[in-house]
């Protein structure tokens, strides 16, 4: 168990470096930074002191190796819109991030396991193709347009709830349906095909001999085995939401990390943009580690390995 | 003494164009072994599900009679069915690599059935598991509670299976082909095992196999089954003295027996494969593999009485062997 974790580790280590390493090259790939930041007005003369101020007349591997540093040591920069320290920015808004996301990974998961296993259980029935449809629907909605309509139907006709901002915590629950919309389809087949596979099994047939009840059948025996590719899916989904929310946030006006990347980007201020992709995949490789740990819980076969 | 299992007329089809069960009818007494034999493919498995309870959603199951003890199980819920499975008549399965569940420990997985059927803690049931594995002849068996099947040869686990099905005793065991995936020395062991406990017991055993010798060793009774019904049945001195049905014959032609097959000649076989039957065939499944088959054939088949308990389904007379020797 430890071994498999302790291997796990070190892999999304190196995944983390890489990251670093692409998050800083991309920012630099967009264009001279310089120009962005001194503006449509600045003379080549400003250009040229921003330039020097910013450090970017140094060669690329030094910056680079700079910037890591500071980033390993917490400190991210300084944002040039805000004129404030980046961590600090990103540190005030992930919790609405983080929030929103797990808002949406709960009411997807709800929403998905359930379908997932009925569909299962009635294979090829009437209800388990009304599902699939249902599903269907799911993945081709365009979350900015559910935003909308939801914004519509449930803000404005019927007033149930707010329609932007985060001063309760009803103002998540719209938003977070968005999120979980689009992650319910994936999230639902997946748990469909594990299990029609796991109820075929011959363990499953066993648990039938021994005259257990269809519940415990069901949710004992089989769930836990088709649980296995849900839960990194659940992760990876996560990692989705915690990025892809820019949009979301844009629609609901909730100022997370979302929307500050999306401000950031319009406004070329490329110490936060680098410093929320670095942060976003290392939650996402943390997700994936989560996810591994959780699968050599569900499965013993894993921790041998 | 009434019968512990009693099924006539049992019937299994797959919709409309596959009936893989036709018309079986057994009786099984308290502490007898009933072999069911045939080749792949006759039905013996799916005849052994119908009894349980397990076919697929896509089965249909029909019997006259079938009766465990004073249950008809053909009116009984599947709730009701649930509560005699595991706990009086029992399960065991050709596959013992796949037959466990890989999530849960070996303990876990025999303290279940003991507590749905008994209602007790799980300390209770798990002294029980200890038990059992002991008489299975596993040693250090805390160990084995604790650990996950993949941990477990395939003779452990088939060990494991045998030790499950009978943690509630039941009357009643069915074992479908329990050491076909097994390699012989095991074969052996599991068989003894099987004897032993059903001797201790007073178990009925109703053993699925296609290996002849397993019948010659185990049987009390033995049932020929051939593309979905029992072609000839008798005790299994008779069966292997006086074979009568041709493709009982044929089947035990193809067994080599020491002093009596000779290097020059050829071993037995019967031509052809099991046909796929459909729920209207009409006459013997066998006639188009079959030397003695004629026109009549074709039409409905009596089922004739060799002595008291032997009986077979063929038109020839009991005495034809004796032609055919001559």
């Amino acid at each position: 168990m430890l071994r498999f974790l302790l291997r796990r580790a070190v892999l999304a280590l190196l995944v983390c470096l890489t990251v670093l390493v692409i998050s800083f090259a991309l920012t630099r790939l967009s264009g001279d930074l310089a120009i962005s930041i001194a503006g449509p007005n600045a003379t080549e003369q400003d250009i040229a002191t921003v330039r020097k101020n910013y450090g970017l007349d140094r060669p690329l591997p030094t910056q680079f190796v700079d910037w890591a540093v500071h980033a390993a040591e917490g400190d991210l920069g300084r944002s040039y819109l805000y004129h404030a320290p980046v961590a600090g920015l990103i540190k005030e808004r992930m919790p609405i991030t983080l929030t929103l996301g797990l808002t949406g990974l709960v009411i997807a998961l709800v929403v998905a396991i359930p379908l997932g296993v009925i569909a299962a259980m009635r294979e090829g029935s009437l209800l388990d193709r009304a599902i699939g449809l249902l599903a269907l629907f799911g993945q081709a909605m365009p979350s900015f347009w559910l935003s909308l309509v939801l914004i519509i139907w449930l803000g404005l006709n019927l007033q149930l709830l707010p329609i932007s901002g985060v001063d309760t915590w009803q103002g998540y629950i719209m938003p977070g349906i968005v999120l979980a919309f689009s992650a319910i389809p994936a999230l639902m087949r997946l748990t469909r095909a594990g299990m029609i596979d796991a109820l075929s099994s011959d363990y499953i047939r066993t648990a039938r001999a021994k005259g257990l009840s269809s519940t415990k059948i069901v949710l004992k025996h089989a769930l836990r085995n088709a649980a296995m590719p849900v839960v990194s899916v659940a992760a990876v989904q996560l990692g989705f939401m915690l990025g892809g929310s820019i949009v979301i946030e844009a629609v609901f006006a909730l100022h997370g990390v979302g929307y500050l990347a999306w401000e950031s980007i319009s406004k070329n201020d490329f110490p936060v943009v680098q410093a929320v992709v670095l942060i976003l995949a290392i939650i996402y490789i943390g997700l994936t580690l989560l996810a591994d740990a959780m699968n050599a819980v569900l499965d013993p076969r894993l921790r041998a390995a | 003494m009434s019968p512990v299992l009693e099924a006539g007329n049992l019937r299994v089809t797959f919709g409309t164009s596959v009936a893989a069960v036709r018309g079986v009818s057994l009786t099984m007494n308290r502490g007898e072994t009933h072999c069911l034999v045939g080749e792949s493919g006759c039905g013996k498995s799916v005849t052994a599900l119908a009894i349980m309870g397990l076919l697929s959603r896509t089965a249909h199951r029909s019997a006259d009679i079938l009766r465990f003890h004073d249950y008809d199980l053909t009116r009984l819920s599947e709730r009701g069915m649930a509560r005699l499975r595991g706990d009086r008549i029992a399960m065991i399965f050709q596959e013992p690599m796949t037959s466990l569940n890989p999530a849960y420990t070996v303990g876990s997985q025999m303290a279940e059935v003991f507590q749905r059927h008994r209602r007790v803690s799980r300390a209770t049931a798990l002294d029980r598991a200890a038990e059992l594995l002991q008489r299975v002849g596993i040693t250090a068996p805390g160990l084995r509670l604790k650990q996950y099947p993949h941990q477990l040869s395939g003779g452990l686990r088939q060990r494991v299976m045998i030790s499950m099905a009978l943690m509630c005793e039941p009357e009643l065991l069915i074992a479908d082909e329990p050491t076909t995936a097994l390699d012989v020395t095991v074969q052996a062991q599991i068989l003894r095992l099987l004897q032993n406990l059903q001797r201790e017991l007073g178990l009925s055993l109703l053993l699925i196999t296609h290996d002849l010798g397993i019948v010659a060793r185990m049987a009390d009774r033995v049932s020929v089954m051939y593309a979905g019904e029992i072609v000839e049945s008798a005790p299994a001195g008779a069966l292997f003295a006086a074979p009568t049905h041709p493709y009982t014959r044929g089947l035990l032609r193809c067994i080599p027996v020491p002093r009596q097959v000779r290097r020059d000649e050829p071993l037995g076989s019967i031509p052809g494969v099991v046909p796929r039957i459909a729920p209207d065939f009409v006459g013997c499944s066998f006639r188009d593999r079959c030397a003695q088959a004629m026109p009549d054939c074709a039409r409905h088949v009596p089922r004739q009485r060799a002595t008291i308990d032997h009986d077979y389904l063929c038109r020839l007379p009991t005495d034809w062997t004796r032609a055919e020797a001559a």
